[in-house]
């Protein structure tokens, strides 16, 4: 009897036996569903943000203190970021020389970091303006939501100089390699977020 | 509240002497205080007896290499039950207590002054909810499941072993809140503003946002795990359609706990982020709004309930059909309705608060929705009844359980129709009718359940029974004790009396609140039965062996191997061609034997044990801890040690252990050989001496 067969539809690991496959399909669908149950802490986070808009009670608003043209650097960072990770994965599945990998990734986790500048430097301001979290129910909320991506963002660059420790520990073994495609997941699912944060956050209360 | 000076901030946080409850009995010798300095020190005296009991036999090593750091999924199963019951004991006593003052606090104040009454009541529900009925259900899901599909482990032993930690470091901060400090006064469900440091500002809400916070993660955690182990682990053939109704309730559980679990995290975090930094999301001023804690609270609190029923009604249904030796009736309804009250349950958290203020068309849709779960319920009440009908019923513990359940539930559902409709609601809110309600609910369909799952997969873990008699005095004390503890409550709820009372002003409530208390009484004499059953099944374990592994004739994979079954599991992966595949091979004609000697084996690699998920679940209390004194250094370095104790795992290898074919296949035909030298014995037995766990087969 044959069963159909249901693999792991994502990009895979090239050439590395039948074992690493079936380990890369259930460690990377348990990280598919640890990302979607990520994703439900970013929805209501963003469904409080939706009922606190409004409870600014004489404080900042959101047309006061919203700078379009940083949060679209910030937008652009990310992205290319993702693009970047991309690069890298390819980089790992065709086995590049190592320096390659090394640079894409470097390129990844230098683009995260400028992101996490910037976006200090926007809380940063905001804060000198009299809009911190304590102000009102429209800051906690909103420094709730920005922050907790903001979190995750640093969280991945640690992630990213760890595994670079390992491929040097370990060079590309199947832990790696599994590793690294959790860890862009994770880097691609912020990136979407961000995407919603972009919208909801910054051009809404810009335009709308 | 405690109102003490802090010693030494810089070091102790704001602890100080009066968070002692030995202290504060000293200086006030009330019997409230006495009682708290009691418990702290029932607290203190257990564990030092432990160690000195684990010192005395020399047993530290044996304990954690086998068990605390193991990643075998049998045994952190048994560890969270371990767990789960000596939390069930502490919080049974809690309700007890209160009891005790409700039937003695009429016109008079009673021996637990307010603040006490309100610590238990929310100690009492966080702890059964979190911290018993959570551990419980996950234990028992850990032990069967990958039995059941044919698995030889779950997909992430580690990351399972995590979860088994973080639960614990969470209930011993439950226990330490006994020792130092206080706990909450918010009930289980902490609501703001209440809870905010304004109203406050003590450490009992920070013990609970923590608590509740690790709990949470834990059970994430857990979800993730049982679900891949489902999606991915089945054995070659077990479509999921053949899968046991078990392993289907598991399924549906673990994705309400992936979804259900992280709105209760962000509810705590978010209160921590208004207590801690003085953030907006639930006060009263400055825009904070607390309907979001309301909404957020029940988005996990309604499919939670759900999470506690569905692994019960797995239970229930592998226990029906097997001590009525009929297969299930009605399984693709039974597997759809499991489904339907997963997807339901999502859909009904507002009646959590229809005195709250919304409008009546939100209430009454909220309404509907609730009163449609009774369907796929009904459904399943009806497979369960026609499972029985003409079968070989046989009434052994678990049986009594289900049929116990199946009545007591019904009743519940009743009253749950009368509190899904709004108006009838206004009427009993916030009263001891919805106290009775969920009990009512509850207890068969969570406790019984879980306690029908121990009595049945019991000899499968240890290879003997449980002492039958004792287990029908404990069933009988559970169902006496929860008739007189919790029916008084609806005609007390209907006649107006507030829950979370803590003396009464109405003399006509007594009669009820003494037959309560008697019936509280019933329920601690039928925990103190299952605790005398066990040491009597321990001490007599020698007529009671099971070690072919089969003692009920039963259908699952799990009967298939030894009691207690080997590391692996199966010594050879079995192949699936049907829904009771175990069953079937043993009954129908011309099927392999599911006692032949297998053609060949194969080594088998297992996980090898970790200490570092140990350290990551106590690191990760420590650093709650640290919070919740706000000793700030205590908690960074401490969360310090869970980053790296993650990071230093990632850099591991060789986490796993090969044992050779060799080895597996002379424990298994060591095995089959005395499977084949054991007397079947017929179903009229099994629960007597002879019945050595191999059933007679009757065509």
């Amino acid at each position: 009897m044959s069963e159909p067969e249901l693999a792991h539809a994502g990009l895979n690991l090239g050439d590395t036996g039948e074992l690493t496959k079936d380990q890369a399909e259930n460690a990377i669908f348990g990280f598919w569903i640890f990302l979607m149950s990520d994703a439900v802490i970013f929805a209501l986070l963003f469904a409080t943000y939706g009922t606190m808009i409004a409870s600014t009670v004489g404080g900042p608003t959101p047309a006061s203190e919203f700078k379009l043209l940083p949060a679209f650097v910030e937008t652009l960072l990310l992205l290319t970021s993702s693009a970047t990770f991309g690069r890298a994965t390819i980089a790992m599945k065709y086995d590049e020389p190592r320096r390659v990998l090394f640079g894409w990734l470097g390129a990844t986790l230098g683009l995260g970091l400028v992101f996490l500048a910037l976006e200090a430097n926007d809380f940063a301001t905001m804060f000198a303006h009299g809009a911190y979290p304590m102000r009102s129910g429209f800051l906690s909320s909103f420094f709730a939501l920005v922050g907790l991506h903001g979190l995750h963002v640093a969280v991945a660059c640690f992630w990213l100089v760890v595994m670079v420790g390992q491929i040097c520990a370990y060079g590309l073994d199947a832990r790696v390699r599994i590793n690294l495609l959790r860890l862009g997941l994770f880097w691609h699912l912020l990136d979407i977020v961000w995407i919603a944060i972009f919208s909801v956050v910054y051009l809404q209360g810009n335009i709308g | 509240m405690t109102v003490s000076a802090p010693l030494w901030p810089a070091v102790l946080g704001r602890f100080g002497w009066q968070d002692l409850p030995f202290v504060r009995a000293w200086e006030n010798p009330t019997i409230s205080e006495l009682i708290g300095a009691f418990a702290g020190a029932l607290v203190v005296v257990g564990a030092v007896v432990v160690a000195a009991l684990l010192t005395r036999y020399g047993k530290w090593r044996y304990l954690w290499t086998e068990w605390l750091t193991s990643l075998d999924h049998k045994k952190i199963g048994i560890m969270y039950i371990v767990v789960a019951f000596v939390m069930l004991s502490r919080a049974l006593v809690e309700a007890v207590l209160m009891r005790m003052q409700q039937a003695v606090a009429i016109e008079h104040p009673g021996f637990l002054s307010p603040d006490h009454f309100g610590q238990l009541f929310s100690t009492h529900g966080s702890i059964m909810i979190f911290f018993m009925a959570m551990p419980f259900l996950t234990g028992m899901i850990n032990y069967v499941l990958p039995f059941q599909l044919g698995a030889r482990d779950m997909a992430f032993p580690w990351a399972n072993s995590i979860a088994l930690w973080l639960t614990i470091g969470a209930a011993g901060l439950m226990m330490a809140s006994l020792v130092v400090g206080e706990f909450s006064t918010g009930g289980w469900s902490g609501y703001p503003p209440y809870t905010e440091r304004a109203f406050s500002p003590g450490v009992g809400v920070d013990y609970w946002i923590w608590a509740v916070t690790l709990g949470s993660i834990g059970s994430t955690m857990a979800g993730i795990n049982i679900a891949c182990t489902v999606y991915k682990l089945r054995a070659p053939g077990m479509r999921f359609m053949r899968m046991q109704m078990f392993s289907w309730t598991s399924l549906c559980t673990s994705i309400l706990m992936i979804f259900a679990m992280p709105p209760l995290t962000v509810a705590t975090l978010l209160l921590a982020l208004d207590r801690y930094l003085g953030f907006h999301f639930f006060t009263n001023d400055l825009g904070g709004n607390m309907m979001n804690y309301a909404n957020m609270f029940w988005l996990f609190g309604h499919p939670e309930v759900y999470i506690l029923i569905l692994p019960a009604f797995g239970v229930y249904s592998e226990v029906v059909s097997t001590f009525s030796t009929k297969d299930l009736y009605g399984y693709t309804s039974l597997v759809i309705a499991t489904m339907a009250i997963a997807v339901l349950s999502f859909t009904v958290w507002v009646h959590h608060f229809f005195t709250m203020g919304q409008s009546a068309n939100v209430n009454a849709a909220f309404g509907i929705a609730t009163m449609t779960i009774g369907v796929p319920t009904g459904v399943k009440i009806y497979d369960w009844i026609w499972t029985m009908f003409r079968g070989e019923v046989r009434f052994t513990v678990p049986m009594l359980y289900a049929l116990a359940f199946m009545m007591t539930f019904v009743l519940g559902g009743f009253t749950g129709i009368i509190l899904a409709m709004p108006p009838l609601d206004y009427l009993v809110h916030n009263t001891l009718f919805l106290v009775a309600h969920f009990h009512n609910m509850l207890i068969p369909g969570l406790l019984y359940g879980m306690l029908a799952g121990y009595h049945y997969w019991f000899p499968k873990a240890f290879g003997f029974r449980l002492d039958e008699r004792w287990g029908r005095i404990a069933f009988g004390c559970w169902v006496v004790g929860f008739y007189l503890a919790f029916f008084p409550l609806y005609v007390l709820g209907a006649s107006g009396m507030a829950r979370r009372t803590q003396a009464i002003f109405e003399p006509s409530f007594r009669p009820w609140l003494y037959v309560a208390c008697v019936g509280a009484f019933v329920l601690l004499a039928a925990l103190t039965s299952l605790g005398i059953q066990l040491w009597v099944s321990i001490r007599d374990r020698a007529s009671t062996r099971v070690e072919a592994g089969d003692p009920w004739d039963g259908r699952g994979l799990e009967w298939s191997v030894s009691a207690p079954p080997p590391e692996y599991n199966f010594a050879v992966l079995p192949l699936i061609d049907g829904r009771n595949p175990f069953y079937d091979h043993k009954h129908d004609e011309g099927q392999p034997d599911p006692y032949a000697s297998p053609s060949s084996y194969e080594d088998i690699v297992v996980p090898r044990g970790s200490a570092t998920s140990v350290v990551i679940g106590l690191a990760a209390a420590v650093a709650a801890f640290g919070l919740i004194w706000e000793i700030w250094g205590l908690a960074i370095v401490a969360l310090q040690i869970v980053v790296a104790a993650v990071v230093l795992r990632s850099f591991g290898r060789d986490q796993h252990r090969t044992i050779p074919a060799a080895e597996v296949a002379r424990e298994h035909e060591k095995w089959l050989a005395r499977v084949r030298a054991t007397p079947a014995i017929p179903r009229q037995l099994e629960t007597a001496a002879v019945n050595r766990g191999l059933a007679e087969i009757v065509a």
